[in-house]
């Protein structure tokens, strides 16, 4: 071990372990600069346990060990009770136990969490999945508790994401997996199925009456049962679902196609007619198959189904009779006295006992500035507490806490409609009779001179319209325009999203956070220069009013001291004053303050400042609108209906008047009046688009047909809803709405040329005679006509609106 | 020609053992994360200690 040197570092010189500038006063280890203690200790652990590596793989990989956490912040997890939620498995002697963890970003991530072994012998195992950021460890429940394991990975820079919510994701691998598996079984069928077949292709009939063609009829009887029944049976699954409702879907023709080619070819084998249809089968199968794993997109690390359970603790720090305990959320009353820790959520609406409240409210509203709480004051749940810990009573429930209450609205308890391909499904619905219709005519047709023919025609017309390639139309096009989306920023939830977005008459948008940028508020003072002291006076009226402009200049003064105001006296609409030092301070509008300025920035909200009955000036509080707002709106407006719905009072309302109608505007709206407004669209008819970012909107954007978040980090949580847009690709939405347009305008071109080969193909059924040859050669080659037309045609039209 | 029969249940077979194998394959998770093992397999052993108590997986 080298000794160990403490000198100043030079200033501009970066930590060797996390990159972040070392300031001055920093300390140099090993020759090496870093930023402080923490990172400086991670590098000795490492450096100890002979994982130097870490380092040579990527420069600076560490993650800032600067905010030191609390160690309370673990308490939870000495409880027995939440513990067993996060142990997948446990025998009493090894667990296994995956965690989410947000900071993995590099191969030196992964280099040190797999080799987390050498610095801690009682985990025997840990593996990384990069993708979706998850670390599974096992480890021996003798040697060492879970929450040291926890501690263990925090000290490391790598604190896993602990929430009950997320752990219930592991579902959605199953439902890959077995697509694999279906897939498999069917290619394996297919290809054999196609291999005995062989000899019926290169016609072969000399071997019609040896012994070698009934064996190989039997072995492909025996080769489509896993198929038909383990392969093709989501297909009948949904098939019968959609009868039980009365309704007709793609599924449908398809069933019966496979069913009539099924019967007919197994009559085929037995009675040695022919060698029967079981390859088209199994292609058939295999194919759609294929379809259903390329539509089925899933994003590793994004969620579209959140609500307030992912953002809340697992358990709380209750303080009973003077004792610190640590009990689960669920178990929270009211009267309870909790105490959050720096960084922690409050989980329910609840009462200031004791400590300095900063509270960041940024998942509810937006709003990144903490804002100062007093003793006595009631605190909404959902807001961060940043600084020391606080104390305070609880007055509701979790879940009747002015946020979490939205949730009880019956948007969120109706299941969401299985979702499913309108367009398909309409298709069916004309499709399905028509060719029942034409199979039972062609069946009449040949009925009375030859039973067997007609028999034929019948079945046969039902194979070859067996609509394969209709059904493969939908998820090759819009499967591949999800993923060309999901290149540039723009992540939906499933293909059915693309179907709703073209059928959207008005777009609902949120203010905050959504068409305005959430940091970088600028505020800037114009007028007579102030003195030290007079700032100390602004920022001490402002503290006491909760008008966002007000918190916005207090913000803005950030640091100064707070000294007391006497008479306190807050006018609605106009302004606030009171009485410091003996000075009368006046802040709020024009009028109020007795200014003169004009404004020449109509963008802007201006705050004036009167002192002593002396204007001085006034601070222009401008709210950053995203980059092409302008254009984006002026694009939409030629055709859809907008909204604006804003949480904030309406000081903004002459800039947002030109981009749309005045009495598209709203002001001042809850949570619950954003989800009723949607409700009345809906009821009158409209189709509606939410797009909003924040907790509040997490109604509206559910009850909404489509509910798109801007997301300025898509890592963050965002609220229940059908597609995420990365903040940057703001101003695209207008190309996602054209380019899907034109999704649904390939889907059709494509249903006409599957038709055309659907009416080949009855030509020759019809007449009862169809060989099964013209069936295996026919149906492949239309299925392969549509997913290369599709694919390639989406993908062009995806260059033309610029998603290359 | 009878040898066919033998010949073509012999390839049956194989074909089956094939498809076990994959089914073995999705069932243990190797289709679940296809980045990680790319990049794992770069990692050198730092050699200079063995890693103390390496134990098997369960």
């Amino acid at each position: 071990m080298p000794d160990t040197i403490y000198t100043i570092v030079n200033a501009h010189s970066t930590c060797y372990h996390c990159g972040e500038n070392c300031e001055e006063g920093s300390l140099v280890f090993d020759d090496k600069p870093f930023c402080c203690s923490g990172c400086k200790t991670v590098y000795e652990l490492l450096g100890e346990n002979n994982l130097n590596c870490y380092y040579d793989l990527n420069e600076r990989p560490g993650t800032s060990q600067k905010n030191n956490y609390d160690s309370a912040k673990f308490n939870w997890l000495d409880d027995t009770e939440s513990v067993k939620k996060l142990i997948q498995f446990n025998d009493g002697k090894v667990a296994v136990a995956t965690f989410f963890v947000p900071t993995v970003h590099c191969s030196s991530c992964i280099y040190l969490l797999e080799n987390i072994y050498k610095i801690q012998p009682a985990i025997s195992k840990s593996q990384v999945n990069f993708l979706r950021k998850e670390v599974r460890i096992t480890f021996r429940t003798d040697e060492i508790s879970l929450r040291k394991v926890v501690e263990l990975m925090v000290k490391l820079g790598y604190e896993p994401q602990l929430n009950l919510v997320d752990l219930e994701k592991a579902k959605t691998t199953i439902s890959t997996q077995k697509y694999y598996l279906k897939i498999g079984v069917a290619f394996f069928c297919f290809g054999n199925i196609m291999l005995l077949s062989f000899p019926e292709y290169l016609g072969l009939n000399s071997l019609s009456e040896h012994p070698m063609h009934k064996f190989f009829g039997y072995a492909n009887f025996l080769l489509a049962l896993p198929v038909l029944f383990y392969s093709a049976r989501e297909f009948f699954v949904s098939a019968f679902a959609a009868l039980r409702q009365r309704s007709l879907n793609m599924d449908i023709p398809i069933v019966l196609g496979m069913i009539a080619m099924f019967i007919r070819s197994s009559v085929d084998i037995f009675f040695q007619q022919g060698a029967g249809y079981m390859d088209t089968l199994a292609s058939l199968t295999l194919l759609m198959l294929v379809g259903r794993l390329f539509q089925n997109k899933t994003y590793a690390t994004l969620s579209f189904e959140r609500d307030y359970k992912s953002y809340f603790p697992v358990s709380v720090s209750v303080r009973q009779n003077g004792i610190e305990q640590t009990i689960p959320l669920s178990k929270l009353a009211v009267g309870n006295k909790i105490i959050v820790r720096n960084q922690e959520l409050i989980p329910a609406d609840a009462i200031l006992l004791k400590g300095q409240a900063m509270i960041d409210y940024s998942f509810v509203t937006g709003e990144s500035n903490p804002v100062p709480k007093e003793i006595g004051e009631k605190v909404y749940a959902g807001g961060r507490q940043i600084g020391s810990a606080i104390e305070m009573e609880i007055m509701k429930d979790v879940s009747h806490s002015y946020l979490t209450q939205l949730w009880n609205d019956d948007v969120f308890k109706n299941k969401e409609e299985a979702s499913s391909a309108e367009l398909a499904n309409k298709m069916s619905r004309y499709f399905t009779p028509i060719v029942i219709l034409i199979a039972i005519a062609a069946g009449v047709y040949w009925f009375p001179t030859d039973i067997h023919r007609a028999m034929n025609a019948f079945t046969a017309v039902l194979i070859i319209t067996c609509p394969c390639a209709l059904a493969l139309s939908t998820p090759f096009t819009l499967g591949n325009v999800i993923r060309i989306l999901g290149r540039h920023g723009i992540y939906l939830k499933n293909t059915f999203v693309i179907e709703k977005l073209t059928k959207i008459k008005t777009i609902i948008f949120d203010k905050t956070g959504t068409i305005t940028n959430k940091r970088d508020l600028n505020v800037n003072y114009k007028g007579a220069a102030l003195s030290d002291m007079e700032l100390v006076y602004i920022a001490s009226l402002t503290y006491h009013s909760s008008h966002p402009l007000s918190k916005k200049i207090f913000n803005y003064l950030n640091g100064i001291k707070i000294i007391q105001t006497k008479d306190f006296l807050e006018i609605h609409g106009k302004g606030i004053e009171g009485w410091i030092d003996d000075h009368h301070i006046k802040v709020g509008s024009v009028d109020f303050a007795g200014g003169t300025d004009m404004v020449d920035d109509s963008t802007a909200s201006t705050v004036h400042i009167n002192i002593d009955e002396l204007y001085k000036g006034y601070y222009e509080v401008k709210n950053e609108y995203r980059a092409g707002l302008n254009e984006l709106m002026n694009g939409l407006k030629k055709d859809y209906e907008l909204y604006i719905l804003s949480g904030d009072n309406d000081n903004e309302k002459q800039y947002l008047q030109e981009l749309i109608a005045p009495d598209h505007l709203l002001f001042n709206q809850q949570p619950i009046d954003k989800l009723t407004f949607i409700k009345e669209m809906q009821n009158a008819h409209h189709q509606v688009m939410m797009i909003g970012d924040g907790l509040n909107d997490a109604g509206a954007l559910m009850q909404s047909d489509v509910g798109i978040v801007i997301s300025d980090d898509t890592n963050n949580f965002s609220p229940a809803c059908d597609g995420i847009i990365d903040a940057r690709k703001f101003e695209r939405i207008q190309s996602l709405m054209q380019y899907s347009k034109t999704a649904m305008r390939i889907i059709k071109a494509s249903y006409t040329i599957s038709l055309l080969y659907n009416l080949i193909g009855i030509y020759f059924a019809v007449q009862g005679t169809m060989s099964p040859l013209v069936a295996a050669v026919l149906m492949p080659i239309s299925s392969v006509t549509i997913i290369s037309f599709s694919s390639l045609v989406s993908y062009l039209f995806g260059r033309r609106y610029d998603f290359q | 020609m009878s040898v066919l029969f033998i010949l073509i249940a012999a390839s049956l077979a194989i074909a089956l053992l094939f498809l076990l194998a994959f089914i073995w394959s999705v069932k243990s998770g190797q289709y679940e994360d296809d980045y990680t093992p790319s990049v794992r397999i770069l990692f050198d052993e730092t050699g200079k200690s063995k890693p103390v108590n390496k134990t098997k997986s369960i």
